[in-house]
């Protein structure tokens, strides 16, 4: 059978296709054609790619340098004049933005880092289990992630609701009067609400990484003398540093985004989550509340650019030491 | 000729059908030795350690779990008793009232909602599970001039977040009237790059490239062997990338909220938001949403922890690729 397939494969590109006989330029034409159909096959997505990512976001740009003015008397009809970059000197001393920017950034510095250390908690406790209640574990770990971003802030929400939540209850019992919307505790409820949903996913990558660490380690480490915390602390956490480095990028990325969980949360508190809580929020808000649509283009192309260079930092600063 | 051919097209089918054995074989074999590490390999852990671990994993459990068990409970109670009783343990079965209550309401949207989210998880994954699989296809098997620009638009969309396109995008479909249409949720489902990339490293591991020479020597079109043998061998990786796509377009929020604007074409979530924003506003009016909101909730989950079970070996696999790379 291998001996039937070696020698057909070795001469496909020699084998002159039926019926034309030319020696030198047929193997570059069955090449160029062979890339061709390889082509073909990426076409679909590469025109999606243009019509979703790359058409929209030079859109963007091409908005961010218009702006909408009333013409002199303020009331003429509106039109749309080329102000160049004014849009972006604009949103580079908007207060409003600026605040949100930190907001979000300040939180990030206490959230991820909880977050991931949790998960990484949790995933270190489930690859020291052994025996059959790991799998009820692995699975029961992972139920948040399988609730919908908007049902767990729906579900937080009234568990935080003093009218309906057992929380606040739980409070008055200790003497507590517990505000979970206030301004006090706001950042804790919503980190509380992120943390709640996004171990489980990260402690399951982290999970897998840990697998592939050669148990036999594990082995010399015990017979050497080392606890369990030791060999946690000194071969299983330094192994998972490309995949908290992943996470984390990831986690970065997702929480400038952040949308959802305060706007649900804004639903019942209006005056602590305001509408430009967070960049995306005040994108949104300027674009369908105050129908300023250039100069949300322009915040949306800023954000973008922050986020590509954030991102861009971490990999470096993270990366280095091991290069 | 017609003899050599036909040698070769059972050569063929010989390595196929190999293939598919050996991968039939692979998860076993897997599965049998993670069975083997779950088993206590060292004696040596001792005894206090192992109670740390289950009584750290336990905590975790309660962590993780409480929510969704106040979810259940909650959603079995008529509106007095949501308000009165604990929310932890059962009072009055009240399930059936609630959901009667869900259905009925403006003559069943929430079973158009439910439709509709379907339709987009489900037609968006599949269109784009085609999409991305043919892409990394064309990506792991062929080499042509323009390759590699492709790849670092898959690996650098990566770094684009989502919702800062959505803005530009929605700008961009209102000029072509795309705006508050079923397709401006379903394009966007069509395009990932992270399916791409996943389908790339599924079809290095899983198509020989010896395979595809053995067919096409048979004479097989390229979109024939796409077909008939690419997409058949890639099973399981295709399962995955379906999975997560859908998973991603279920919890999707922001794309449905921005480009939606009639009750008829929303999803789920979004409804279930409207609902929470109406209960909020009209607290005073009528009718009471919270046991709406908290009875859809829980229908909304289980789907979606239906096809994450159901499916559990795909998307795990798919979630360990992700972090390896």
């Amino acid at each position: 059978m291998a001996l039937t397939k070696a020698p057909s494969a070795n001469t496909v590109p020699v084998t002159p296709p039926r019926g034309r006989a030319r020696k030198p330029r047929k193997q570059l034409t069955w090449n160029t054609l062979h890339s061709l159909k390889g082509f073909l096959f990426t076409l679909p997505f590469v025109i999606g790619f243009f019509a979703v990512f790359l058409i929209p976001f030079v859109y963007a740009l091409i908005q961010s340098v218009f702006a909408v003015q009333k013409s002199g008397t303020g009331f003429g009809p509106a039109e749309t004049v080329f102000v160049g970059l004014d849009n972006f000197f604009q949103a580079g001393t908007d207060p409003v933005f600026w605040a949100s920017m930190l907001r979000v950034f300040l939180f990030a510095c206490v959230q991820i880092p909880v977050m991931l250390g949790l998960s990484l908690l949790m995933a270190l406790l489930l690859d020291a289990m052994t025996g059959r209640w790991t799998k009820v574990f692995r699975i029961g770990l992972l139920v948040p992630h399988m609730i919908p971003g908007i049902v767990a802030a729906l579900i937080w929400l009234y568990l935080y609701s003093p009218r309906l939540g057992p929380l606040t209850k739980a409070g008055d019992l200790f003497g507590l009067n517990i505000n979970f919307f206030g301004i006090d505790l706001l950042f804790f409820s919503i980190g509380n609400l992120l943390t709640w949903g996004a171990i489980g996913f990260n402690m399951l990558i982290i999970y897998s990484s840990l697998r592939a660490v050669p148990r036999d380690l594990f082995e010399a480490a015990r017979l050497d003398g080392a606890t369990e915390g030791r060999i946690a602390w000194s071969i299983k956490i330094p192994y998972v540093r490309g995949t908290l480095v992943l996470t984390g990028m990831l986690s970065i990325i997702g929480m400038l985004q952040i949308f959802n969980e305060p706007l649900v949360f804004r639903t019942t508190s209006p005056e602590t989550v305001t509408s430009n809580f967070t960049p995306i929020m005040m994108i949104f808000n300027q674009a369908f509340t105050s129908g300023n649509y250039n100069y949300a283009a322009a915040l949306s192309v800023l954000l973008a650019v922050i986020v590509g260079v954030v991102s861009a930092f971490f990999y470096k600063l993270t990366n280095r030491p091991q290069a | 000729m017609t003899t050599t051919d036909q040698v070769t097209t059972q050569t063929a089918q010989i390595a196929l059908e190999e293939r598919g054995r050996a991968r039939l074989r692979q998860p076993r074999a897997k599965r049998q030795k993670k069975h083997d590490d779950d088993s206590p390999t060292g004696t040596e852990v001792s005894r206090s350690s192992r109670i740390l671990v289950t009584a750290g994993l336990v905590l975790f459990l309660v962590y993780s779990v409480a929510p969704v068990w106040w979810l259940i409970v909650s959603a079995t109670k008529n509106q007095t008793d949501l308000v009165t009783t604990s929310g932890l343990w059962f009072a009055d079965f009240n399930l059936w009232e609630n959901l009667t209550a869900i259905f009925a309401y403006q003559d069943g949207i929430f079973i158009r909602w439910t439709l509709n989210s379907l339709l987009y998880a489900g037609v968006g994954s599949l269109v784009g599970m085609v999409i991305s699989l043919a892409c990394g296809y064309g990506l792991a098997r062929f080499e042509f001039t323009g390759k590699k620009a492709i790849m670092a638009m898959v690996v650098g969309a990566f770094l684009i977040p989502y919702a800062m396109l959505t803005l530009p995008l929605y700008l961009l479909f209102s000029q072509i009237g795309l705006v508050d249409t079923i397709w401006a949720v379903l394009i966007p489902t069509f395009i990932s790059p992270f399916s791409v990339y996943l389908s790339k490293v599924y079809v290095e591991g899983a198509i020989p490239p010896e395979l595809l020479e053995a067919a096409r020597i048979d004479g097989a079109g390229e979109f024939r062997i796409f077909v008939t043998i690419v997409l058949r061998m890639l099973g399981s990786g295709a399962a995955t990338v379906f999975l997560l796509a859908f998973i991603a377009s279920w919890n999707g929020f922001f794309l449905p909220l921005t480009m939606l604007q009639g009750s008829d074409k929303w999803t789920m979530t979004l409804g279930l938001y409207n609902w929470l924003t109406q209960s909020q506003v009209n607290a005073g009016s009528g009718i009471d949403f919270t046991s709406l909101v908290i009875a859809g909730s829980l229908l909304s989950v289980i789907p979606l922890a239906a096809i994450m079970l159901a499916m559990q070996r795909f998307w795990k696999s798919g979630v360990s690729l992700g972090a390896l790379k």
